[in-house]
């Protein structure tokens, strides 16, 4: 069934990339594909089950203990879902643009890769979705962009490729100091290898931090990330904060966290630390920005940053049990949330975009007059994004920050800052974009058409939802499964 | 010595002199019927080769090891060979010599086979010699074309200086060790200054064949001057035979750690100089002879390894089928798009040629190394021997260089793909087409069949 996720959106991209489909055709074949791919996931997760589910192997190189594993624990089953959901709504997403079919044949592909990520359990297929997801992403934005795209892909493409290549080494030494060769991500998290200290476990989990840390992206690798997002379609922008930047904190989870605990364990403090950074730095350069998607990326640095913080408690060894599993889960939760709300809010920078051609704040105002529609869903959007209660931004830093108190209780006093900033940037980005005169050049702006309410509303509806009902949520993920060695081994 | 263990090389030698002969009875205009020879002989030769997949033993006095590096080492010439050939027919049609240069190709594919299969130096001194002579003349086959002819000159000079070397080491190890077969030598050349001197003076003559520092300046030259077809050929060929060449003779000292780090040493500076070369070519087939240096160099992390990572050879022969397949795709779309090189030529090309476009992305990605294409198997295998011998630095320059790469590559494909499209172009069609798409399919096909591929590979070598 998992397989069937992954195999549809590639087949449909392939049939895209060969077929003489129409602009329309393409749209809807790609989101039909996505929204396939997302019925199976929920096929699933209806399945229920403990631990890993839905799982199916697949040998490719035995001699290499490579082969094609399939399955999801709650964590990973979750971020899929979000994903497959994010696809849906990005392909089907309204977008003026050239060459139609090739754009939707590669968010087909991306939509596979994506998904992929999630649900493998072989560390040499995740590195090679890791990979590809880069590749889909680097055409994307070069070629459908706008600015300068190809700089901002090429700073993009070579930035992470740096990352994974680091995270290739690491998972290379640690399959090789298996008892016996293998990539199985299930072995792995069974019998931690590199359990010894030394230089070597440090230094692979420096690695993997780096790798992943581009990706997700924390201070001080995070530089790639504005460009990117500023010059890539609003639909692209959405994927790429949305679900690439999850598989960042995702790796991070799933490898250093549950395959090498007592290193985690052991350079934990650092890592919440930089995590911090990333909340204050993220928060304070977003609110000098005065472009609207480069305000709403270093938000993402920001968020990211609490995901850091939260992973970092939960693999410190320090604390309660009981504390560590609530930032973990509000980790996964942000993670969601985040995909959630900023693909939300960049779908609606990309609306604001196909209307003005501007990103540029001080260019805007008064929106609110000629569209309510559009106000309203960034005012709930953001709003979210700041944390308020009773939507999913809150559920998740409530948790990490709960968590965070029991074990780093100064560190998390610090991080609180950033949510302070971050309101304010957010109140302040709307005041300018929809309240006080609207500027003459704004005179014919549209507002949301039908299409694009109906799905800015699927996003929405489940960051409300997410608020005020979380419990089904928490329950999927289950974080205790995810460090079930107590005391994370150290 | 039954004379069928020779087989194979036989095969194309005699085919060689057939194709002599039918280009001086032919009219110009059929010489193509010289190609179909050739790729006929070829396909003989590597029927005769797989006959021979599970034999392991010296034959001919010692002087020839067959064994499972040969085996594969036959196996890639000869097809890496044939896919060149195909690549001929139409860009020699109006050379007057257009015959004779499926000649040359069989000729220096049977150096290389004879490289490849050396087990004894004297025997390793002659594939050298026939590879590098038949290479001069392929380099310098547009005897009208200036940049031709410097591309076979230079070819020459820097061969005949690593050639000189080569036999002076040969003499070095022969006069301190007292023989020239490996059987006899392995373990046991002695530990002293100038047998070590011979060795690294061997060294440095395959370093040449296979365009790794110090003797690389021909790769860029021969790779923007001589033919297309023949630029393909000798960036992948002798590179092949001479890689086995060179895991052969490191194999012979396993205890000697100053060589195992020599080498370790040369391939980190193959990498990074062919890449910094690299980085700002403007003329594409330059660009692909610098990146030829750098593969050289990702596959000497292997050479370096030998006999500490019992992955090491197979990583080796893996990685270099990889990469010749990929460069002869790379080629195989310039030689179809005519010869155009200047990556400003290459603006907006995929609304034209779509189909050379996306074997070209697809070839380059694969020499960085992005999953899940052969390049990267062929990188994963390198770096777990690397890693599993505890090369760790190495590794991390092979990184970066990656990194590195990904640069240069994209330089070609970004304007290929994103560009405006310029004025169009003649083409190539017939064969070339042919061998592009055969080498796309071969490339992919290798992904697919990668597990047994691997399994097949042999794990170590016979002396």
């Amino acid at each position: 069934m998992l397989t069937l996720a992954i195999l549809i959106p590639l087949l449909a991209a392939a049939v895209l990339a060969v077929a003489p489909l129409g602009a329309t055709t393409a749209r809807w074949t790609a989101t039909g594909a996505a929204a396939l791919s997302l019925l199976a996931l929920v096929v699933v997760w209806i399945g229920g089950g403990e631990g890993f589910r839905a799982v199916s192997e697949v040998p490719w190189v035995p001699e290499l203990g490579i082969a094609w594993r399939v399955g999801v624990d709650g964590m990973s089953l979750a971020l899929a879902l979000m994903s497959a959901l994010l696809f849906v709504v990005a392909t089907a997403w309204p977008i003026e643009l050239q060459q139609a079919r090739a754009y939707y044949a590669w968010m087909a592909f991306l939509a596979g890769v994506s998904i992929g990520l999630f649900v493998t359990l072989d560390l040499i297929v995740f590195y090679v979705f890791f990979d590809l997801s880069l590749v889909g992403m680097y055409f994307l934005i070069g070629r459908w962009g706008h600015g300068e795209a190809q700089h901002a892909a090429l700073k993009f493409f070579v930035y992470t490729l740096a990352g994974s290549l680091l995270i290739l080494i690491g998972i290379i030494v640690l399959a090789l100091n298996m008892p016996e060769l293998t990539f199985d991500m299930r072995a792995l998290i069974d019998t931690p290898p590199l359990a010894a200290a030394g230089v070597v476990p440090g230094l692979v989990f420096l690695a993997f931090v780096i790798g992943f840390g581009i990706k997700t992206p924390i201070f001080p690798f995070h530089t790639w990330l504005p460009p990117a997002h500023v010059d890539a379609p609003g639909p692209a922008s959405a994927l790429l904060a949305g679900v690439l930047l999850k598989m960042g904190a995702y790796g991070l989870i799933r490898i250093p966290l549950q395959m090498m605990p007592e290193t985690f364990a052991r350079w934990a403090l650092p890592l919440a630390i930089v995590g911090v950074i990333s909340i204050l730095w993220g928060a304070i350069v977003a609110f000098a920005q005065e472009n609207l998607k480069r305000r709403i990326a270093y938000t993402s640095v920001n968020h990211m940053g609490y995901t850091v913080l939260g992973i970092a408690v939960a693999g410190s060894a320090l604390g309660s049990e009981a504390a560590r599993q609530l930032a973990l889960t509000g980790a996964v939760v942000e993670m969601i949330a985040h995909g959630l709300i900023t693909g939300a809010l960049f779908l609606i920078a990309g609306a604001v975009w196909q209307r003005s051609q501007d990103y540029h704040l001080p260019n805007f105002g008064g929106l609110a007059g000629p569209a309510p529609r559009l106000t309203g869903a960034a005012t709930l959007a953001a709003f979210a994004s700041l944390g308020l209660p009773g939507l999913a931004g809150f559920v998740a830093e409530l948790h990490i920050f709960l968590g965070a108190f029991g074990v780093y209780p100064w560190i998390a006093a610090i991080g609180l800052l950033g949510i302070l900033i971050t309101a304010a940037l957010f109140l302040r980005l709307l005041r300018q974009m929809f309240f006080g005169d609207l500027p003459k050049e704004r005179a014919g702006f549209t507002d949301l058409t039908r299409i694009e309410v109906a799905l800015l509303a699927a996003l929405l509806a489940l960051v409300v939802l997410i608020g005020l009902w979380p419990a089904w949520l928490l329950s999927l993920i289950d974080a205790r499964a995810l460090i079930a060695v107590p005391g994370g081994g150290g | 010595m039954p004379i069928g263990d020779l087989g194979p090389e036989l095969a194309v030698l005699l085919t060689a002199i057939a194709v002599l002969l039918l280009a001086m009875v032919l009219p110009q205009h059929r010489h193509g019927w010289c190609a179909a020879l050739a790729v006929a002989g070829l396909a003989v030769a590597a029927g005769l080769a797989h006959a021979q997949a599970d034999v392991s033993r010296l034959t001919f006095s010692g002087t020839f090891a067959l064994d499972g590096a040969t085996a594969w080492g036959r196996v890639l010439i000869v097809g890496l060979t044939a896919l060149c050939i195909g690549l001929s027919p139409r860009w020699f049609a109006t050379d007057r010599r257009h015959g004779e240069v499926y000649a040359m190709f069989l000729f220096s594919a049977l150096g290389a086979m004879a490289m490849a299969g050396a087990a004894d130096l004297m025997e390793l001194v002659v594939g050298v010699l026939l590879s590098s002579v038949t290479g001069y003349v392929l380099a310098a086959y547009h005897r009208d074309w200036a940049i031709s002819l410097e591309a076979g000159m230079k070819y020459f000079l820097v061969g005949a200086l690593a050639n000189a070397l080569l036999v002076i080491g040969v003499v070095l190890v022969v006069g301190m060790a007292g023989s020239t077969a490996y059987a006899e030598l392995s373990g046991a050349i002695p530990e002293d200054p100038l047998a070590l001197t011979g060795v690294a003076l061997i060294l440095t003559g395959l370093f040449f064949k296979m365009g790794a520092v110090p003797a690389h300046t021909w790769v860029p030259d021969v790779a923007e001057g001589a033919p297309v077809p023949a630029a393909a050929f000798l960036t992948v060929v002798p590179k092949i035979a001479g890689a086995i060449a060179l895991y052969r003779v490191v194999a012979l000292a396993p205890g000697i750690e100053a060589l195992s780090l020599l080498v370790a040493i040369v391939a980190a500076t193959t990498m990074t100089v062919g890449n910094l070369s690299a980085l700002w070519q403007d003329d594409v087939r330059r660009l692909l002879g610098w990146s030829s240096v750098s593969q050289a160099g990702y596959a000497l992390m292997a050479v370096a390894v030998a006999g500490r990572a019992p992955q090491a050879l197979p990583a080796l022969i893996a990685f270099m089928a990889v990469y010749g397949i990929a460069n002869v795709a790379a080629f195989a779309v310039i030689a179809r798009l005519r010869g155009r090189t200047a990556i400003t030529d290459y603006s907006g090309l995929v609304g034209m040629h779509p189909g050379p476009v996306v074997v070209l992305t697809v070839a380059l990605l694969s020499f960085v190394g992005i999953p899940p294409l052969a390049g990267f198997l062929g990188k994963l295998a390198l770096f777990t021997a690397a890693l599993e011998a505890g090369l760790g630095w190495l590794v991390i320059v092979a990184v970066a260089n990656t990194v590195l790469s990904l640069f240069y590559y994209l330089r070609v494909v970004a304007p290929a793909v994103f560009g405006t499209p310029g004025a169009g172009a003649a083409t190539l069609r017939g064969s070339a087409h042919v061998t592009l798409w055969l080498s796309l399919a071969l490339l992919l096909g290798a992904t697919i069949f990668w597990s047994p591929l691997w399994s097949a590979l042999p794990g170590a070598l016979l002396p």
